[in-house]
């Protein structure tokens, strides 16, 4: 796949951004931009700042200094329900589940923002209320039929192995129909078979849905087959951008990331 | 359950998501309205009804709203009999107050002023959590027993402080006899724990769930800390208030700010904790638990009358009550609701183990 065919505009660009906790600097001066419909993936070692930058981008965390544009738009210290209504989802590197509730209604949760009847109409389970909840359910039914996970829909999520898990947090997180996908390792302790599986996952929600992915994944192999583009971070500062073959022979990465060559 | 789903098949959405998509349930609850509004008002006595059956439904309702703030939406609270008061009050005195005032449209107006109360006291909940907001709700429970009780203007300047149940009409019709009572009680339940369902099976039931799962998970998603967090305040305050100007009118009949104090709060917890946290069944399932479960045991005493003292005999009461309060929590720390649906699922599959 060419890259260059299917991404479009810059759709989130931050500028000069730098974050810390007390003395300790997460992100130095990091500028990057996400454009639209591409596969782009931020690794580097532990602690280099990934989810950091992810929870700017979706407004957990604001930076001290810089400033991140959406659309175009410079954008404020902003809440992540903010976020999440400009179009950003997101799931988590230790899996952020809803334990006390069944799969379905993990992933009705994802749609919540596409609800508006109020709790009166909802309480009477009557006119708007109900239709809404049809309504949802049946889009709903179309995510867990892509994801593949019919036969657990009803089971309480807590119950579920560890990969499903991950796959219903991927089903919530794309309830949300988000323009812009963050995905925090997504494969971190899968098997062979599983990661394959969710690689195909989010190429298909790539490619079907048009959603721009941010991807955090520490396996470099699966990094390298399904990136567009590739961020390398290192102790909060930026070290590495641009296609998998110009990363991987970038000799800063090598020597920071990848190890040296023999 | 000795049945089976066997045989009936969902061919809807609206189907699946029925309160009850299995038809022998559909039939047993009906069956039991059935039997609570037609047969019990005949049959019942009147101790039984306005003695055991309406403080039970009463105090059901009081802890199906607590259910809703705390075993839903996770905002821990012993604010619960603060909020009945001010429920209780606020519909006496717009009683008192407003000329020709219908006792429901009273005890609506009732519900909203606890809902405002509820809302004031949930402001905390958006910095703290756990057991420092159950803490911080302590706060409404002891300023509103102290505004009524020192503000006479509450209780229409009665000098003890005391207020009376008004004439309770509804529609034209005079409710007098304990049947009366009970049966409009038990509507309002019944009515309540209705809506009760449907909101938490719908977008805001699970917008509260997930904040007390998750609550950054819940933001990410989109939703709203503020307005989901007062909400359940509102709401649960609302069904609180209803249940305390029930308490007040139509099982006690008279009252003063001290039947709502901590014990009170402590009693609905411990309802909601006994009957399943988290499940309007378990509300009704924890409250039969701590309203009827004394009586049992004082009737199963009394059978052994004139044997043992009856200074001996009500001290056992209360060790035989406290052990199967352990027994129960340390056979299901989810409560009675979670044992319920555990043996459903067992007897589902009887005689097989899977």
């Amino acid at each position: 796949m060419n890259p260059q065919h299917k991404t479009g505009d810059v759709i989130l660009a931050a500028e000069n951004i730098s974050l810390s906790f007390g003395g300790v600097k997460a992100l130095t001066d990091i500028s990057l931009d996400v454009r639209e419909h591409e596969l782009l993936s931020i690794i580097g070692p532990n602690g280099a700042g990934k989810s950091s930058m992810l929870n700017v981008i979706n407004g957990v965390y604001h930076p001290q200094q810089g400033q991140v544009t959406w659309r175009g738009k410079p954008r404020g210290a902003i809440h992540p329900h903010e976020a999440a209504r400009m179009g950003i989802a997101r799931t988590f590197q230790n899996i952020a589940l809803f334990k006390g509730m069944s799969v379905l209604d993990n992933i009705m949760t994802g749609r919540n923002l596409k609800m508006h009847a109020n709790f009166l109409q909802q309480a009477l389970w009557w006119g708007r209320a109900q239709r809404e909840e049809m309504a949802q359910r049946e889009k709903v039914e179309q995510i867990i039929d892509f994801l593949e996970i019919q036969a657990i829909r009803k089971t309480p999520v807590g119950r579920l192995p560890y990969g499903l898990q991950k796959r219903v947090e991927l089903a919530r997180a794309i309830a949300a129909e988000p323009t812009l996908l963050l995905l925090d390792e997504p494969m971190a302790g899968m098997n062979v078979e599983e990661k394959q599986d969710m690689c195909r996952f989010i190429l298909d929600i790539n490619d079907a849905f048009g959603t721009t992915i941010v991807l955090i994944e520490h396996d470099m192999g699966v990094v390298m087959d399904i990136s567009d583009r590739v961020i390398v971070l290192d102790y909060g500062k930026k070290i590495g951008d641009g296609t998998p073959h110009d990363v991987r022979n970038n000799p800063d990465v090598i020597a920071a990331y990848l190890g040296t060559r023999h | 359950m000795f049945y089976r789903e066997a045989g009936q098949f969902k061919t809807s959405y609206a189907a699946d998501s029925a309160i009850l998509p299995i038809r022998q349930d559909r039939i047993f609850i009906i069956a039991l309205l059935l039997f609570a509004f037609v047969a019990v008002p005949g049959l019942a006595s009147d101790y039984l009804l306005s003695g055991i059956l309406i403080p039970f439904l009463v105090l059901s309702l009081a802890a199906l709203g607590l259910n809703l703030l705390t075993g839903y939406a996770g905002q821990l609270s012993l604010g619960s009999a603060a909020f009945m008061a001010v429920g209780a009050y606020a519909t006496y005195n717009f009683m008192l107050r407003v000329p020709g005032m219908p006792l429901l449209l009273a005890l609506v107006l009732g519900g909203l002023s606890a809902a405002l109360v509820g809302v004031l006291f949930g402001l905390p909940s958006l910095r703290i959590k756990g057991f420092y907001l159950a803490v911080a709700t302590l706060a409404a429970q002891f300023l509103v027993e102290w505004v009524f009780t020192k503000f006479p203007w509450f209780s229409n300047d009665s000098s003890s402080g005391v207020i009376s149940s008004p004439v309770l009409s509804v529609f034209g019709i005079t409710l007098d006899t304990p049947a009366e009572k009970y049966l409009l009680t038990l509507a309002i339940v019944a009515l309540m724990a209705l809506a009760a369902k449907n909101m938490v099976r719908s977008s805001l039931g699970r917008a509260w769930m997930a904040i007390r799962d998750m609550d950054v998970a819940a933001e990410v998603i989109g939703i709203r800390m503020l307005r989901t967090k007062l909400l359940a305040f509102a709401i649960s305050s609302f069904y609180c208030g209803v249940a305390g100007a029930l308490y007040a009118f139509v099982f006690l009949g008279t009252v003063d700010a001290q039947a709502f104090d901590l014990n009170r709060s402590f009693q609905i917890l411990f309802m909601i904790i006994i009957g399943g946290v988290g499940s309007i069944l378990g509300a009704f399932l924890g409250a039969a638990f701590i309203v009827l479960l004394p009586v049992l045991l004082n009737l199963a005493g009394q059978l052994l009358h004139g044997a043992v003292s009856s200074q001996f005999m009500s001290n056992l009461e209360m060790m035989i009550f406290g052990a199967l309060i352990i027994f129960f929590l340390a056979v299901e720390p989810l409560g009675l609701a979670r044992l319920w649906q555990i043996s459903k699922e067992k007897l589902r599959l009887w005689p097989f183990p899977h």
